[in-house]
């Protein structure tokens, strides 16, 4: 599973930082961006899902 | 504003009672706020746009595929003025011009708005907020210090309400023994908003005279603080006008305070009157999490509001250059297509994709310390008091205006079980 931030959309919410930090980090603007390249590592999917399931401005994308 | 006729008498008239909701409503009536969770589901039904000829005419979307869309639509809506009230900048001609406006970023639009927000964003990052966690404990506690022993607490007045104040002064660099001020400032800013003209004006000169005070003080006495640091912030290479300084610094003053008081008293206000959920966190903490995003999400404080560019169809409403628009992402939040179970409260929900702090480029730049705040506090009040109830239901008092939340919440404070 690999997963990716549209940044074109992210507006700092904070929301996947803070729900799975093993995937997401953000920087000093608040914009998030992806660890890893997007790999998710094994084990992480259920976070992965749950981070794009709460963005309000659905900006992260799941790619299995 | 084709409606206004006579500007002396749009300025001043007094609002009578609200004769139909659907179509005559005043968000800044008493029974607006203390209703509307009712009255959006019932506008989502019949409306879902609601209209009223108050403020120079106003409408109202309560679905979150319209309050998403105009939130997204930066062209057909402005941000020039966010705080539905008669005062239109269109008749304030020395209001500071789009795409600017009185209290940048809240009331810009792009471009401008984006290298405005890039100046503040980086104050308000994750990371820098939460070095605050110590000392936000550290207050509530001390809150909580200086009513122990009480039977019934005010947990508006006592506790909610000192929060944000605190902490917005000490990072303002403002003096603490000014909070009863700030509060005023507040509350003459947002809940008396329905107030004519020529009562309303003063109110706003004697914020921006007491903001120039510190300004000159800051100036005279640089210090690690964010009026020093806006002081010293460029934008396009240049020092930010002592306009833009001052507007931000309202922005920073009046933004953070009752919106972060009502998420908090609201919060307190639904463990008071639902003691299984208050149960269910005293036993199962690591809720936490979850339970504050559905507070936020359920009790979402901030409704915005934008201004009609030029006249429009928006799904059939015809809105016209300079109405009013108001965005209540509470009423969003609590829209049916949007989410299971909309209209209750689930403490462990796991998908949430609320609205809280806004949806598009105006998200609020403090929601990292408005949930530090509101986590904090709830998690401190009900660490001290982990049984409590309403003392006296006819005694909760909600605000009026755009900004939703109990003014008054008396609790009484129960033995532990």
């Amino acid at each position: 599973m690999r997963v990716r931030v549209d940044t074109s959309k992210c507006q700092g919410h904070n929301r996947c930082y803070a729900l799975a930090p093993e995937l997401f980090d953000v920087d000093d603007l608040g914009t998030a961006f992806v660890l890893n390249d997007g790999v998710v590592p094994a084990g992480l999917e259920a976070k992965a899902r749950l981070a794009e399931k709460n963005c309000p401005e659905y900006a992260i994308v799941i790619e299995d | 504003m084709a409606d206004i006729k006579d500007l002396e008498t749009y300025l001043n008239e007094v609002y009578g009672p609200v004769t139909d909701w659907m179509t005559d409503f005043d968000h800044a009536n008493p029974e607006y706020n203390e209703n509307a969770h009712a009255l959006w589901d019932e506008m989502r039904d019949k409306c879902p746009v609601a209209h009223t000829t108050r403020y120079g005419g106003t409408w109202l979307p309560v679905t979150h595929e319209y309050v998403s869309e105009i939130a997204y639509d930066t062209d057909r809506f402005t941000s020039r003025s966010v705080v539905v009230s008669r005062m239109k900048p269109s008749l304030a001609p020395d209001m500071p011009p789009a795409p600017i406006g009185t209290a940048p970023p809240i009331s810009s639009d792009p471009p401008f708005h984006h290298d405005a927000r890039r100046v503040m964003l980086p104050a308000f990052a994750p990371k820098k907020i939460a070095a605050w966690e110590g000392d936000v404990r550290a207050l509530c506690n001390e809150l909580l210090d200086n009513v122990e022993g009480q039977e019934v607490i005010d947990a508006a007045v006592d506790y909610a309400q000192h929060i944000p104040v605190n902490v917005i002064a000490r990072m303002l660099g403002f003096p603490l023994e000014d909070s009863d001020l700030f509060r005023k400032f507040v509350h003459d800013v947002l809940e008396g908003v329905d107030e004519p003209v020529h009562v309303r004006q003063p109110k706003f000169d004697r914020l921006f005279d007491y903001i120039s005070v510190q300004i000159e003080e800051h100036q005279a006495n640089p210090r690690e603080d964010l009026t020093s640091f806006l002081l010293n912030a460029t934008i396009y290479d240049q020092p930010l006008s002592m306009r833009h300084v001052a507007g931000s610094i309202v922005l920073l003053l009046l933004a953070g305070i009752d919106t972060t008081w009502s998420a908090i008293g609201s919060s307190i206000w639904h463990l008071a009157t639902t003691p299984a959920d208050r149960e269910r966190l005293v036993r199962e903490p690591e809720l936490m999490p979850t339970a504050i995003e559905e507070f936020l999400r359920a009790y979402a404080p901030v409704t915005m509001a934008r201004l009609v560019k030029e006249d429009m169809d928006f799904h059939g409403c015809p809105m016209k250059a300079e109405d009013w628009v108001l965005l209540p992402f509470p009423a969003a939040n609590r829209d049916p297509k949007e989410f299971a179970d909309a209209d209750k409260v689930i403490i462990d929900r796991e998908e949430n994709r609320h609205s809280a702090f806004g949806l598009g480029i105006h998200r609020c730049m403090g929601s990292n310390l408005a949930r530090l705040e509101l986590t904090i506090a709830v998690e401190e009040f009900l660490k001290r008091y982990p049984n409590f109830e309403l003392s006296d239901t006819a005694g909760v008092k909600w605000s009026n205006g755009q900004i939703r939340g109990p003014r008054k919440l008396p609790v009484r404070i129960l033995p532990n079980k």
